[in-house]
């Protein structure tokens, strides 16, 4: 980004009214860059900040439009994990749908990405394009007859998964491993192919280069992908509300969607501001320590 | 000819062997968890519930009836179980549209400042990714607060408008939001398409007398298209399934309802024929898109070994121009 600052033409000595209208130009350039900056900080701010302004206030303030919560108060985030809520438990369901989801899609496309990003082999268009094509899955697709499925609905499938675990983390794996796989596959192919082949001309087969070779330098990639795929398989609802129908087994998105609050007649804005701060909090931490890695690994697979 | 000789020297060393090896998990498993319930969802489709709640057991009876394509009729037709239908056809077509096409407009525009910004670019960067990571529910919450009748939005325009209620504001309220969240991932994927344009290339532009607006038409544009093709093809089948929003910022509203949301609805009712029509109805149509934006408009989302190569060339010969690039 830095190089358009210092490209040639800045030493190039020119007419000198010819280079105050450049220096003109580019001051209104960089205000114009420094308005459009800040635009794009309150866009992308905003509403956040408005949450998290929400969430301080009293309960009884309800829905109150003062900018500054006075007098500041965590009662709605003391309202978020009351028993009733089941909120604590939400969360721990959360941590292991999308975890569970990362660590299965992790393990399979490292091998899958790998084989589309350095083997040859015959299809290997067909299955690019298989993988790409269900990502861009329709996801209800898939849920209507998971859940007759999983009801029950058919006699030849005798368990009910309705309420566990894999009735959330299976279907997920449907729009997960694409992704993975995508990431993975950029990441692969960024990798210069003289590693393996000085591994292999060393004598190691090609599986050896690529679990004592390529495995170490994708940790990255990997690490990469598997926020991702977290971030993703953490933000999901259709799945999470579809398959489960006991609050204790509430995803932490089913389960704030669901809040009714300590008062039934009004609407809890406080506690779902609360609760949704939390649920988003861990999210922003991580993009915040990660950003420079999330964007790369979000771009991979568009700039080839 | 070169394909075939490199085919010839794969099945030599063993690399069909080990990627059909490497690849099968996640084929077999995509097999099962898309594949099957969609051949599932097809074969319902076809079907009729009779399956019914026992309003005094609460038990599901069996007994689903071969009615062919009475339910795509009854969809098409908005009649009987299909009502609505067209409702959420349209709902979904108008977010899709409207919400992409204004995205696409934001987000390129960001990813043009961003990409002139000199300063305090890792706060950009940080707060451009905000909107993506919040979960699409919790956003949605956040904008029912901001859409409350006595909420900040009525406040700053000075209105008092019923966002959440039937009608027309309460599509804008589903778009807003929309476009909220998904306009700085297009501005971030256009971002790492600009980064790839060689400066020379506006260098050369300007010394041909180029002014802004020619070069951002001509230049920067036709450069980022491959990139912004991808982004807009991904964004716009995300979005023809929308749910999560308007599912929670509007709940049950006609006015918010798309094809995906009918299908819960349908299937959520045990109308599992029904829900498998309006999801296969669905299916086809971001199929439909997906074909004609990647024919028509030439979006290249695989890039393949071919395209690669092709591309590869310029970008050595680049390389070796500047000596400086990695």
């Amino acid at each position: 980004m830095s190089t358009t600052t210092t490209s040639p033409r800045d030493q190039v000595p020119v007419g000198a009214d010819r280079a105050s209208a450049a220096r003109r130009g580019r001051r209104l350039g960089a205000i114009v860059v420094g308005i459009g900056m800040a635009l794009i900080l309150v866009y992308c701010l905003a509403p956040f900040v408005w949450m998290l302004i929400s969430s301080l206030r009293r309960p009884s303030d309800g829905r109150s439009t003062a900018l500054i919560p006075w007098p500041i108060s965590v009662e709605n985030y003391r309202a978020v994990f009351d028993p009733a809520n089941h909120f604590g438990r939400a969360l721990g369901n959360s941590l292991v749908v999308a975890g569970g989801t990362t660590v299965l899609v992790l393990l399979l496309a490292t091998l899958g990405a790998y084989a589309l990003a350095r083997l040859s082999f015959r299809g290997k268009v067909l299955v690019m394009f298989l993988v790409v094509a269900t990502s861009m899955f329709p996801v209800i697709i898939l849920v209507v007859p998971l859940l007759k499925l999983f009801t029950g609905g058919f006699d030849w499938w005798p368990w009910s998964w309705i309420n566990t675990y894999q009735a959330m983390i299976l279907p997920s794996i449907s729009f997960a491993l694409p992704l993975a796989v995508w990431n993975l596959n950029a990441f692969f192919r960024q990798l210069p192919v003289e590693l393996e082949q000085a591994a292999m001309v060393d004598g190691t087969t090609r599986f050896g280069a690529f679990v004592r070779v390529i495995l170490p330098l994708a940790a990255p990639g990997m690490f990469t992908t598997a926020i991702i795929t977290f971030i993703a398989a953490w933000n999901e609802f259709l799945i999470a509300l579809t398959m489960v129908n006991r609050p204790e087994m509430q995803t932490a998105n089913v389960a704030i969607s669901k809040f009714t609050g300590i008062s039934q007649f009004d609407t809890p804005y406080g506690t779902k501001m609360a609760a949704g701060v939390i649920v988003t909090v861990p999210l922003i931490i991580m993009v915040l320590a990660f950003q420079r890695r999330i964007i790369g690994g979000l771009a991979a697979g568009s700039v080839k | 000819m070169s394909t075939l000789a490199h085919r010839r020297r794969a099945r030599g060393d063993g690399q069909e062997g080990l990627a059909g090896l490497l690849l099968s998990p996640t084929l077999l498993l995509l097999a099962l968890v898309v594949g099957f319930p969609l051949v599932l969802s097809v074969r319902q489709s076809l079907f009729q519930g009779g399956d019914e709640i026992d309003p005094t057991t609460g038990i599901i009876q069996q007994g689903d009836t071969f009615v062919g394509l009475q339910n795509y009729l009854d969809a098409f037709t908005s009649s009987g179980a299909g009502a609505g239908f067209w409702n959420a056809f349209w709902n979904t077509t108008l977010f899709t549209v409207v919400g992409v096409a204004i995205e696409t407009v934001l987000g390129v525009a960001m990813a043009l400042i961003m990409a002139r910004a000199l300063r305090a670019t890792g706060l950009i960067r940080a707060s451009i990714l905000v909107p993506w990571a919040i979960p699409t529910v919790v956003s949605a919450l956040m904008w029912q607060l901001i859409f409350d009748a006595n909420g900040i939005a009525n406040e700053i325009i000075g209105q008092q408008i019923l966002w959440t209620t039937e009608g027309l504001q309460a599509k804008a309220a589903v778009l807003i939001a929309d476009i909220w969240k998904t306009a700085p991932y297009i501005g971030l994927l256009t971002l790492a398409g600009l980064q790839t344009i060689d400066e020379q290339v506006y260098e050369a532009a300007k010394v041909d007398g180029a002014n802004r607006w020619q070069t951002f038409w001509r230049i920067t544009l036709p450069l980022v298209r491959p990139v912004l093709m991808v982004a807009v093809l991904f964004r716009l089948l995300d979005a023809m399934r929308m749910f999560d929003l308007p599912y929670v910022l509007l709940g049950r509203l006609r006015s918010g309802q798309t094809l995906s949301m009918l299908a819960a609805d349908a299937a959520s009712k045990t109308d599992f024929g029904m829900a498998s029509a309006y999801a296969v109805v669905l299916f086809l149509y971001i199929c439909l898109v997906a074909v004609i934006f990647v024919r028509g408009l030439g979006a290249d989302v695989i890039g393949d070994a071919d395209g690669r190569a092709r591309r590869a060339r310029p970008r050595r010969l680049r390389t070796t121009a500047e000596g400086d690039l990695p």
